[in-house]
């Protein structure tokens, strides 16, 4: 797909340890991401969402396949800084205030100090946390953190935003807060958004499109359209077809996983061990 | 506010607050040296055993030329092999983070070196930079404190987590950004901790040496000099400032560290 903003075709990854097993992560994925999507990547521990998402994100490389962003080769996009990340843990460097931390992508790329001071105030703004500039990382909440994190990532305007269980670390009512917000700042920025996740409610709540994964070895089980209406609130997380979306990812998720009796039992075993080798 | 100057206050305040803080300490120490003067005194130790407080104060005054000079001296070599020690260590650092062969070959010596007994190499560096030459005391200063230096920074420079480097490179960092916004300011914690200990052992380092012969004015001669005549006032008194000298230095290094590290998790709990 040319217009496509991330393509992947046919992409496998086999990892080799350090003994020269080989553990293959992921095999054969399609999957073609349109400009100013949210996809969300779901799947058991091991089937190598987060590979994927770092193989999107050029952070590592592809054993084979394509993967092509606004089409260029992912390094080539890298290099031109189409990316912003956000990882599980918010990765705040210490010795920065938040101001400076969400500067520090700007300061990568040579951004005068001037421009620097327009555009981080309007970051802050966007992740509400204006009145925090001056704060250091250790004096903010969990929450707080990951926002300042999101900033920083959106500081640049990148064309794709990876984010990879970003509220994995965060409580209930938090996560849904953030959620809320992540969906609003999707809204106005209009950056194609690239998400994993193991909860199923937060997929459902944020997605265009939910990427159903299955382990052993990581393959897109199916692809499924979330056709909630926009914008999503509250009530969206009581209504019907909410509550069906979310239990067609659900059996998606469990059909592939339970099904095959004796042999499943021993799949299960296998990705235990997998899990410590992918990660 | 009600007060004229309410930023006063606040430091008078938190002046104060120090002052409660170190006081068991102060309690302490002059509690000692008042209970060692009534036991030497009631006991009627001999000098040269133990002599009083009282008695090493009175050589602090009488020999306070002498221990000035002397503790001169001794500073300028400690400062001196603190000084060329800790670049020294800071640069191999550097370089070992920076290139995995340097690494490899001089890892193994690092540590090799300081299993070593390095002040049995005080009479080697006198042959080598001359018995008077304040270098020979340097250098053995030098071997001290390179190995905590090496090992701190490299640990330092190195122990980075995985998702902030990957974070650089989403944002197209080059390997010289990465060095200078995250490994270097990662470092600095460990930096101070290795420089804190090198303080310590570059005084001791210096003092030891001079043991072995050398300019007599510097502290341990001092000391060795005056041990042998019996006269332990004048020892306590060289220990005695060497003690306050070693002290200072380290305490001008925390100091430092407060203002380049506030963020640190080590200085954060003493400002609540």
């Amino acid at each position: 797909m040319p217009d496509a903003a991330v393509s992947v075709q046919g992409v496998s990854k086999i990892f080799v340890s350090a003994d020269g097993v080989q553990t293959k992560a992921l095999e054969s994925i399609h999957l073609d991401i349109l400009p100013g999507e949210f996809v969300s990547l779901i799947g058991p521990s091991g089937c190598g969402k987060s590979t994927l998402l770092r193989l999107i994100g050029d952070l590592t490389l592809p054993s084979t396949g394509d993967i092509t962003i606004n089409g260029k080769p992912a390094r080539q996009a890298r290099l031109d800084r189409d990316y912003g990340i956000v990882f599980q843990a918010p990765v705040l460097f210490d010795w920065r205030t938040v101001h400076a931390n969400v500067a520090l992508p700007l300061e990568v790329k040579g951004m005068a100090r001037s421009d620097r001071n327009e555009r981080v105030p309007a970051m802050l703004d966007l992740v509400e946390l204006r009145d925090f500039a001056g704060h250091y990382p250790y004096q903010l909440s969990g929450g707080m953190q990951q926002r300042v994190a999101i900033a920083r990532a959106l500081a640049l305007e990148p064309s794709i935003l990876l984010m990879d269980e970003p509220f994995g670390a965060l409580d209930e009512m938090t996560r849904e807060r953030m959620n809320s917000e992540v969906q609003r700042i999707w809204e106005r920025t209009g950056t194609t958004v690239i998400f994993v996740t193991h909860s199923i409610p937060e997929a459902v709540f944020l997605s265009t499109r939910v990427a159903v994964m299955s382990a052993r070895p990581g393959k897109i089980a199916r692809v499924i359209d979330i056709d909630l209406p926009r914008p999503r609130t509250d009530d969206t997380r009581e209504s019907e077809r909410y509550f069906a979306l979310i239990t067609e990812v659900r059996e998606t998720l469990r059909g592939r996983i339970g099904g095959d009796g004796a042999a499943g039992r021993v799949a299960s075993v296998d990705r235990t061990i997998a899990e410590g080798a992918v990660g | 506010m009600t007060g004229p100057n309410p930023t006063r206050r606040l430091r008078l305040a938190r002046l104060g607050r120090q002052v409660r803080y170190q006081l068991p300490a102060i309690v302490v120490f002059v509690g000692v040296l008042i209970a060692w003067e009534i036991v030497v005194t009631a006991l009627n130790l001999r000098q040269f055993i133990l002599p009083r407080p009282s008695a090493i104060g009175a050589a602090l005054v009488s020999e306070w030329d002498t221990l000035q000079r002397a503790a001169g001296n001794t500073l300028y070599e400690a400062l001196g092999g603190l000084v060329i020690g800790v670049t020294a260590g800071v640069s191999t650092a550097f370089a070992v983070t920076r290139w995995a062969r340097v690494r490899e070959a001089v890892i193994p010596i690092a540590i090799g070196a300081s299993a070593v007994p390095i002040i049995a190499a005080a009479p080697i560096m006198s042959i080598w930079f001359g018995i008077l030459n304040p270098f020979a005391k340097m250098a053995i200063v030098i071997l001290l404190v390179f190995f905590p230096m090496l090992v701190n920074v490299v640990r330092g420079l190195s122990e980075v987590s995985a998702s902030a480097i990957e974070l650089m490179h989403a944002s197209a960092a080059s390997q010289t950004q990465i060095l200078r916004k995250v490994r270097i300011p990662n470092a600095l914690p460990f930096f101070f901790t290795g420089l804190k200990v090198s303080t310590t052992l570059s005084f001791i380092g210096a003092i030891v040496a001079e043991y072995f012969g050398g300019s007599s004015d510097v502290l341990g001669r001092v000391i060795v000099q005056s041990s042998s005549r019996l006269r332990f006032d004048i020892t306590w008194a060289a220990i005695t400032v060497a003690s306050v000298a070693g002290v200072t230095l380290y305490l001008l290094v925390v100091a430092i560290e407060r203002v380049v590290i506030p963020w640190h998790a080590s200085q954060r709990a003493t400002d609540g």
